[in-house]
């Protein structure tokens, strides 16, 4: 480890690692730490991500693909459910990714590319010099030193502490964290290439309930409730627990997954003097879908994009910074997060009821493009009434 | 005063995240609480494990 590098990263997720791979490829140096002993270990993760999206940062492998999506299912309260299928016909749609590998290989991209790389190394504290941020203390097996660096990049996901200790307000609000319990289960009947998802308060208050298929008879079969309807007798655990007693009894758990999911806005800015913020820990997941690593490939790529021009320019105060900010917030997954931000807080008001008769305005869509924003248009068309309810997203629907 | 059960905890961070006053920290597989923490309990309604509880110091 030297003590001092271009760009010193935080945190060895999908963000900082393809931040990491990003920069070494720019020909900077580039040193990514992470606290735990491996990378992409344990995962807090239901793994499914668009193809399209995934095939920007990373060619698609399948040793780091566990099964191909072709379509999607809707399951209502009352249990009618809606199949949303894609309008190639028999085109793949997803992937539902194996992290422990993926992660691993993103990280091991980075490294290839020329980027530092140590595990079990702790960021315990930023080092700011007359304002600016400069680098951070690292711990490692019982030793401490100062690693210093024009910027730094925090990407230590959701549980992130750098940009707070930076002065920064990263407190996720009770009701806007996902409660999130998973488990993988194998030797259980499902459609190895159907993600599903249940609705509704009795079986995920306000969040959901899925099973994405990991082969042909495994799949995580996981739960996201909101933290305000969480609590003693009815957390995440006790509603997974249910709900896999009653559809999957001789099912066997292989793993088991905790976690949380901000479906906050994103923090009010991404950048101070000397630092960037990435991925979860900018909060920067799709509050819709609870979905987060494509949101933070793109913005671990995008900062250091921007970080490239402050570093030649030998300028890294918060205004140099500033166009990453100001890029995510305008780009399609910026735009993406503030409107599912308003369709989720609209979602989360439905009863039981309202998600039965949406559900049942049809048993089968063909979708355009395989998004949320095809299938809210197309629930928009089949139930006008919709709209007047989702007024403020009238602009951003188009 | 917060107590983590460390055999329930699956070391996740979702508790983190929330807390008002920054007191909690995940270090790799453990769970540590810091002197801000004001026993609130919020980490705890939260806990998707169930693994935190605020308990009466009295009672300890
Ligand atoms: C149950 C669950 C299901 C999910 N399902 C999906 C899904 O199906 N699709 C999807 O797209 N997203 C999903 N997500 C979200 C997705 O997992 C995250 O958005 C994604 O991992 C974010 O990547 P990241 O790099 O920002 O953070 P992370 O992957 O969380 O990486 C952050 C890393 O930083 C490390 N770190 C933290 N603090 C420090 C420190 N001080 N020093 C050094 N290292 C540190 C951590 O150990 C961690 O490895 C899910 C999340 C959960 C909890
Ligand atoms: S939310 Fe619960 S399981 Fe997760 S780290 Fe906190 S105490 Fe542990
Ligand atoms: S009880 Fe409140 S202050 Fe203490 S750690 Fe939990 S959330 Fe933070």
């Amino acid at each position: 480890m030297k003590q001092n590098y271009d760009l010193l990263v935080i945190g060895g997720g999908p963000g900082g690692a393809v931040a990491a791979r990003t920069a070494a490829e720019k020909g900077f140096s580039v040193c990514m730490v992470e606290k735990r002993p491996a990378i992409g270990v344990p995962i807090r993760c239901a793994e499914g991500i668009g193809k399209d999206v995934l095939s920007e940062f990373i060619t698609p492998d399948s040793k780091f693909i566990s099964a191909e999506i072709k379509r999607a299912r809707l399951v209502a309260p009352d249990s009618t459910s809606m199949m949303l299928e894609s309008e190639m016909a028999g085109s793949k749609v997803g992937y539902i990714l194996d992290r422990k590998v993926f992660d691993r290989e993103l990280a091991w991209q980075a490294a290839d590319a020329g980027a530092d790389v140590f595990v079990k190394t702790r960021a315990s504290a930023p080092i700011i010099v007359g304002g600016e941020v400069k680098g951070a203390t690292l711990e490692h097996c019982g030793t401490r030193r100062e690693v210093h660096a024009d910027i730094v990049i925090a990407a230590d996901g959701v549980e992130s502490k750098f940009s707070r200790w930076c002065g920064m307000n990263t407190t996720v609000p009770v009701r806007e964290i996902m409660s999130s319990v998973q488990y993988l289960m194998t030797d259980i009947d499902i459609d190895p290439h159907t993600t599903v998802f249940f609705l509704g308060n009795e079986v995920a208050p306000q969040g959901y309930l899925w099973i994405f298929p990991k082969g042909e008879r495994s799949a995580n079969v996981g739960i996201g409730i909101s933290g305000k309807k969480s609590g003693a007798g009815h957390r995440a655990r006790d509603y997974l627990d249910r709900f896999v007693s009653a559809t999957f009894p001789e099912g066997k758990t292989i793993e088991c997954v905790v976690g949380g999911v901000s479906v906050c806005k994103p923090l009010e800015c991404t950048v101070a003097d000397g630092l960037m913020v990435i991925g979860d820990a900018a909060r920067v997941v799709d509050p819709l879908t609870g979905g987060g690593i494509y949101n933070a490939m793109f913005t671990g790529k995008l900062a250091v994009e921007v970080a490239e021009k402050a570093i030649e320019a030998g300028n890294f105060s918060k205004s140099a910074l500033m166009d990453y900010d100001t890029r995510w917030r305008e780009s399609f997954m910026g735009k993406a997060i503030a409107r599912n931000y308003q369709i989720k807080e609209y979602f989360v008001t439905l009863s039981d009821e309202k998600l039965n008769a949406l559900i049942q305005s049809a048993s089968k869509m063909n979708l355009s493009e395989f998004s949320t924003l095809a299938l809210i248009k197309e629930l928009i068309r089949r139930n006008p009434k919709l709209l007047t309810e989702l007024a403020a997203l009238r602009a951003s629907l188009g | 005063m917060l107590q983590v059960h460390r055999d329930i905890c699956g070391y996740c961070g979702c508790c983190v995240s929330v807390c008002p006053e920054g007191a909690l920290e995940l270090i790799d597989a453990y769970l540590v609480v810091g002197e801000e923490c004001t026993g609130c309990g919020i980490c705890a309604k939260v806990c998707p494990l169930g693994a935190l509880e605020v308990v009466d110091e009295a009672e300890l």
